[in-house]
């Protein structure tokens, strides 16, 4: 290509480097270019913050998240509720602080069962030839085709009796949502990690490994899975948004969480019918829902640029 | 061509017939069974159980009842609604063309946010309107559907009270009154979805331009003296979007997650309510036929887009 407007304005074709030639590390090459990306910093600082209140959130804010009070039901933002009340009359800002923390663990835990699964197809994939690796692709497009929500709401509808009965209501429906989300993730994970592979294992760092005698497990592990992980750690920054977004949905249609496990969804599926006389109640919790999502695509953006500069789209 | 077309078809039929065996599998191995009723209720006599099983050939290995589930299926024997007690099919059959007008709506609006902005940023990389376009996409593909959809409702149907927010498929009203009553129901979940799915085209348009905006036949259009708009319109966008198709085609099981989510919120009576519906009343056979139509749906539109592809870039080859 004769083109020279990259897609991230953070590379500089041309420019000379600074004069001042220091030996940097990639870490911290990589640091100063997303240090670059302002929208990041800011999520980056907006999200810690976020998640600093949702882990002290009970030190803060030591109100009970089930403390009835018919004497202030549906009430807007007061003092005494700075986030209002709900139809029971309990502490909005309690109950967003507690449920925060299960939707940022259910992010957190899909994106990881997401990252495993799609890295170790994408290995195997990768590193073998032949039948192993085009039935492996055939599988992921497979799972590319699925229709994700309908199939993930046909799970949780089957299993959820079964999982509640043997974990208790928390700790099954968890379970399935991180697994389900998870498992109907993973396959950009993988298609990225199997080009990464295909690519680096014919680099020349590679096949000195293999001429020094190197197992495969060795050249994966410590050669090639190392330099095919910048790609990897920004699609599993955005799927933590993405699993955030799959597990409040489910919620909001009223096939998550319990209602006694107040999610950012559960929130607003309890919100939605009271619409018009408490309109707080659902307007808190879908801001808190945006917020997370936005900043940590921002983030995954600045990581790309970081991580990731040539890659264009 | 026509050979093309036929291998398409036939790289669809094993997708379709794996789609089908995950979701049977999933239900076979779900916990729970249809005769589980029958077994706690003390009045059927343990051998009218066993007939009743052997009838409906409940204890035959997996595979056998996968076979007999695929055949049944595939000569439209859906099965039978426990809740409305009405045929399977004919109940997506009714509901299916809302959907798809939703659907369809919303992604032509998708297009109508996305082409002109995308194009529009990529020729100006890194402007104040790349910059503003780039943020707002981002915000846009953040909110998710059932946020907007509240919102939606909040204002305009709650505080300014411009548009119901039920929808209502049986409007009382002739002429260009009932067309009238039906775009003003219809505004809010089209915006909802076209607003989405527009936020994630948008960067894929742009960055699709970028690619070709800098190629050398675009020069050569230029230095032979063709206006700027012939050179964007005629030769940059005509390649840029061939990719494009293939992008909006990816994107569509999230496009059907966004629908079930807008029709459950406006009520709008489309298979994907049915399907919620369904859900919180327990009706299996529904569940799982929206479930096949939905992935039916995406292979569909999967094999629209190959052949659109083969037919916009001749570099394709049929053979």
């Amino acid at each position: 290509m004769a083109g020279s407007t990259h897609a991230s304005p953070i590379v500089e074709p041309g420019k000379p480097a600074p004069s001042v030639e220091r030996a940097y590390s990639p870490r911290r090459e990589a640091w100063r270019r997303f240090r670059r990306h302002r929208l990041a910093v800011a999520s980056s600082i907006i999200l810690a913050i976020m998640i600093i209140g949702i882990a002290l959130g009970p030190i803060i804010w030591p109100v009970p998240i089930n403390d009835i009070d018919f004497s202030a039901t549906l009430q807007g933002p007061s003092l005494a509720h700075p986030l209002g009340t709900d139809d029971l009359g309990q502490d909005l800002l309690a109950r967003m602080l507690y449920g925060g923390r299960i939707s940022l663990a259910v992010g957190l835990a899909a994106m990881a069962v997401a990252v495993f699964v799609g890295v170790l197809v994408g290995a195997i994939a990768g590193m073998s030839r032949g039948w192993v690796d085009a039935f492996l692709m055939w599988l992921t497009d497979l799972f590319l085709s699925l229709p994700t929500l309908p199939l993930l709401l046909l799970i949780i509808y089957l299993f959820r009796d079964r999982l509640t009965a043997t974990f208790g209501p928390e700790g099954g429906v968890f379970i399935l949502v991180v697994a389900v989300i998870g498992g109907l993730r993973w396959m950009p994970v993988a298609r990225l990690v199997r080009a990464q592979f295909l690519s680096l294992r014919e680099k020349e760092f590679v096949e000195a490994a293999r001429a020094l005698g190197a197992s495969p497990t060795r050249q994966v592990v410590r050669h090639i899975l190392p330099n095919a992980l910048g790609p990897v750690i920004v699609a599993g920054t955005i799927d933590v948004a993405a699993a955030i977004i799959a597990e409040s949905t489910l919620s909001f249609l009223g096939l998550g969480f319990p209602p006694d496990i107040p999610t950012w969804g559960r929130l607003l599926f309890d919100a939605k019918d009271h619409l018009d006389i408490a309109p707080h109640w659902a307007l808190f919790p879908g801001a808190a829902i945006f917020l997370a999502v936005l900043t940590i695509n921002f983030i995954g953006d600045g990581l790309r640029d970081a991580l990731d500069p040539r890659r264009v789209l | 061509m026509a050979d093309y077309l036929l291998r398409r078809l036939l790289i669809a039929i094993p997708s379709l017939l794996g789609i089908s065996a995950v979701l049977y599998t999933v239900l076979a191995l779900a916990p729970g069974d249809p005769f589980q009723e029958l077994a706690t209720n003390p009045n059927v006599p343990p051998e009218v159980q066993e007939a009743l099983r052997r009838k409906f050939g409940l204890d035959d290995p997996v595979y056998v009842r996968y076979v007999r589930w695929l055949t049944a299926m595939l000569q439209g024997d859906w099965g039978y609604s426990f809740v409305s007690r009405v045929d399977v099919d004919t109940l997506i059959l009714q509901r299916l063309p809302t959907t798809l007008i939703v659907i369809g709506s919303s992604q032509i609006l998708a297009l109508l946010i996305a082409l002109p902005v995308g194009i529009y940023a990529a020729t100006r990389p890194y402007s104040i309107f790349d910059q503003i376009a780039n943020t707002l996409a981002f915000v846009g593909f953040s909110l998710p559907t059932f946020f907007t959809g509240l919102l939606l409702i909040l204002v305009f149907s709650i505080w300014l009270d411009w548009l119901p927010f039920v929808y209502r498929a049986d409007i009382a009203a002739t002429g260009w009154q009932f067309y009238w009553e039906h775009i003003k129901q219809s505004i809010m979940p089209v915006t909802v979805l076209g607003l989405f799915q527009g936020a994630s085209l948008v960067r894929y348009v742009r960055s699709a331009v970028l690619d070709v905006i800098r190629l050398d036949y675009v020069t050569t259009a230029r230095s032979k003296g063709l206006e700027e708009r012939v050179v964007i319109l005629k030769h940059v966008v005509r390649n840029a979007l061939i990719p494009v198709v293939t992008l909006i085609a990816l994107q569509m099981p999230a496009v059907f997650g966004g629908a079930i989510v807008t029709e459950q919120i406006f009520r709008v009576p489309g298979i994907g309510s049915l399907l919620i519906s369904s859900m919180l009343a327990n009706d299996t056979p529904v569940i799982m036929a929206v479930t096949f139509v939905f992935a039916c749906l995406v292979v569909l539109f999967n094999l629209i887009a190959d052949i659109l592809y083969g037919w916009l870039d001749p570099r394709i080859s049929y053979c």
